[in-house]
């Protein structure tokens, strides 16, 4: 076998490429040097999956997957008897919503620079499977506590399956391998939890950085920055991301620790959002809570789902409804016909859009929360309608827009 | 490699080999898929049961657990009846439009036109399922706003809910539909299967 260079890491390198792979991803990927505050949420991700994994391995050595245990392994085992066990959990129950947080930002960020638009339509389809496969971990992860929103939450989510039109009834009770959520559907949302979905997501993860690191990173002016190169081949816009960003990423992580810290620390339970109250009571069949509600992550596409009225006394047609407000997401990549990819040389009323779009999806999100009435569910309509007509009407008024000149090279405002 | 390769040879090979794995990937995959389906315990605890309604009198109520749910076996008089044709113009779902029931129970005694006496339901309310208590004295001390109206029915204990002796809930209280009626069917004159279809015809 010969070897390229001497020492250690020759041997190394000569067995496995780890010189190679450092290059490749870190001290020869070359990130446009104007990325701004919208780039730490990629990394910040990245880290927030450390903390879920990790402080998750240590809670599923505590925990007990049986509905006659679960909850007191976790409120009285995990927060009270375990050695700063307490603390572990608030990381994971924090980081969960910490995760949706980031990740919300992270899409909002591909949107405004277009980031999903050719040759990046594969990283964008693999993001929106994560964000999938993230809603089907907290989902499920929610149950494990088995308190009253735990239990009643599932409930609300496996009967969408029921609603479905000939094989729901079926397909529920295959869902919760019983004729009511118990033993069974505990034990198997633990096994998803902890096992199946953490490995789908970290593919995917991988599948998604593989295809970042193929094509190059977009940037806030969205210009290709590989079609401008020195004389080596290295873009004359690029910076190594190591040490580069990862020096600056870094900064991103201390200010997130910071507010990371002071939920864990001083409001975990944070108003009853990341924690519902309701949740510290075991879960109780006989007993409905007065007002059911899912965690925050999840209310802007509940409320599509409450916003769609039953038709025949079926709640199938709002089903389809939330499916599809998610489902629509894969496709933006080719409803948007715009050639430019930022929104800084995009046309005015189209940033109104986004801006709009923003406003809906937080309006929505909050009605999630709340008991319909009337007004709300007019209001959750509205919201509805212009979240669907936002993206279905792109291939129309994306080719209206008159767009403002892309400069050359990357700029630095 | 060889110049004279039977590519088309080798592509049949590939794709019959392809297909032949699917199929096994395929039976493989069955005994998983077929492992979330409710366990024998499971199905046992879900089983259907029978209930023995020869020594039920008339006025009296037997309860039945299916499910994890008290189910409600009442045999109701004829006047009890008549009440429940007349007693529709304070009722929140009279024709029970909006609840659940088997379709051959829904009709204003709620119960099989051949046995329209004995009434079976899910004691659960509708509100936040809670257990209705019977109560068919007519001096109903929880009576409230019916008042003289009160013809005997059921009484919610948590939230106060009214319901009439069909299981129809009473308009404006907090219960929105009437009490659920389970699939059931008559074995025999005297014994009923509860959790199972039976048909009216």
């Amino acid at each position: 076998m010969e070897q390229k260079s001497n020492g250690l890491m020759g041997w190394i390198d000569a067995r496995f490429p780890a010189t190679k792979l450092w290059e490749d991803h870190l001290s020869k990927y070359y990130a446009p040097k104007n990325f701004n505050f919208w780039y730490f949420f990629g990394s910040l991700a990245m880290m927030v999956l450390v903390i879920q994994i990790l402080s998750g391995v240590f809670l599923a050595m505590f925990y007990k997957p049986d509905t006659a245990m679960a909850f007191q392994s976790v409120e009285m085992g995990i927060m009270r008897d375990v050695e700063w066990g307490w603390l572990i959990r608030y990381f994971h129950s924090t980081g969960a919503s910490a995760f949706f947080i980031v990740v919300y930002l992270h899409m909002f960020r591909a949107l405004i620079y277009g980031s999903y638009k050719k040759p990046r339509e594969l990283i964008w389809i693999f993001g929106v499977l994560i964000f999938l496969a993230l809603m089907a971990e907290g989902f499920m992860g929610y149950l494990l506590p088995w308190g009253q929103m735990s239990f009643w939450g599932a409930q609300v989510i496996i009967n969408l399956v029921s609603a479905i039109p000939f094989v729901g009834e079926d397909l529920g009770i295959w869902v919760r391998g019983d004729f009511v959520i118990g033993d069974a559907t505990l034990n198997r949302f633990f096994s998803l939890h902890i096992v199946a979905i953490p490995l789908i997501l970290i593919g995917l993860i991988v599948a998604h950085i593989i295809a970042l690191h193929e094509v190059g990173s977009n940037n806030p002016d969205g210009v290709e920055i590989k079609k401008n190169k020195d004389e080596n081949g290295i873009p004359k816009d690029g910076i190594p991301f190591h040490p580069y960003y990862s020096v600056k990423d870094i900064v991103g992580v201390i200010v997130f620790l910071m507010f990371f810290s002071i939920v864990v620390f001083f409001a975990p339970e944070m108003f009853g959002y990341f924690l519902e109250h309701a949740n510290f009571e075991p879960a109780n069949p006989l007993k409905t809570p007065e007002h059911i509600a899912p965690v925050w992550y999840f209310t802007p596409y509940y409320s599509v789902l409450r916003a769609v009225p039953s038709i025949a006394g079926s709640a199938f047609p709002g089903v389809i409804a939330m499916g599809a407000a998610i489902v629509v997401l894969f496709f933006l990549p080719w409803l948007d016909r715009n050639p430019v990819k930022s929104i800084r040389y995009r046309a005015g009323w189209y940033k109104a859009l986004v801006a709009i779009f923003v406003v809906a999806f937080i309006i929505l999100g909050i009605l999630g929360t709340l008991a319909p009435t009337d007004g709300r569910t007019l209001l959750a309509q509205l919201c509805t309608a212009y979240y669907f007509g936002f993206f279905l009407l792109m291939p129309i008024y994306t080719k209206l827009e008159k767009n403002k000149p892309v400069p050359e090279r990357v700029t630095m405002k | 490699m060889s110049a004279d390769v039977n590519n088309s040879k080798r592509r049949l090979l590939v794709a019959a080999t392809s297909v032949v794995g699917a199929i096994g990937a395929g039976f493989v995959a069955v005994p998983f898929i077929k492992s979330w389906k409710p366990s024998a315990r499971a199905l046992a605890a879900g089983a259907p049961v029978l209930a023995d309604i020869s020594k039920l009198e008339e006025g009296q109520m037997i309860t039945v657990e299916w499910r994890g749910k008290p189910v409600y076996v009442l045999k109701r008089t004829d006047e009890n009846l008549k009440v429940l044709e007349s007693d529709t113009d304070m009722l929140a779902d009279v024709n029970s439009d909006a609840s659940k029931q088997p379709d051959y129970c829904k009709n204003s005694a709620r119960s099989y036109d051949k046995h329209a006496k004995i009434s079976v339901m899910e004691g659960v309310c509708t509100h936040l399922g809670c257990a209705p208590k019977y109560v068919p004295d007519l001096n109903n001390p929880f009576a409230g706003s019916l008042g003289a109206d009160w013809k005997g029915g059921f009484f919610c204990p948590c939230h106060g809910s009214l319901y009439d002796l069909s299981g129809r809930v009473y308009s404006s209280m907090p219960a929105p539909t009437n009490l659920p009626i389970p699939p059931y069917k008559y074995e025999s004159d005297t014994v009923i299967l509860i959790g199972q279809d039976g048909s009216n015809a």
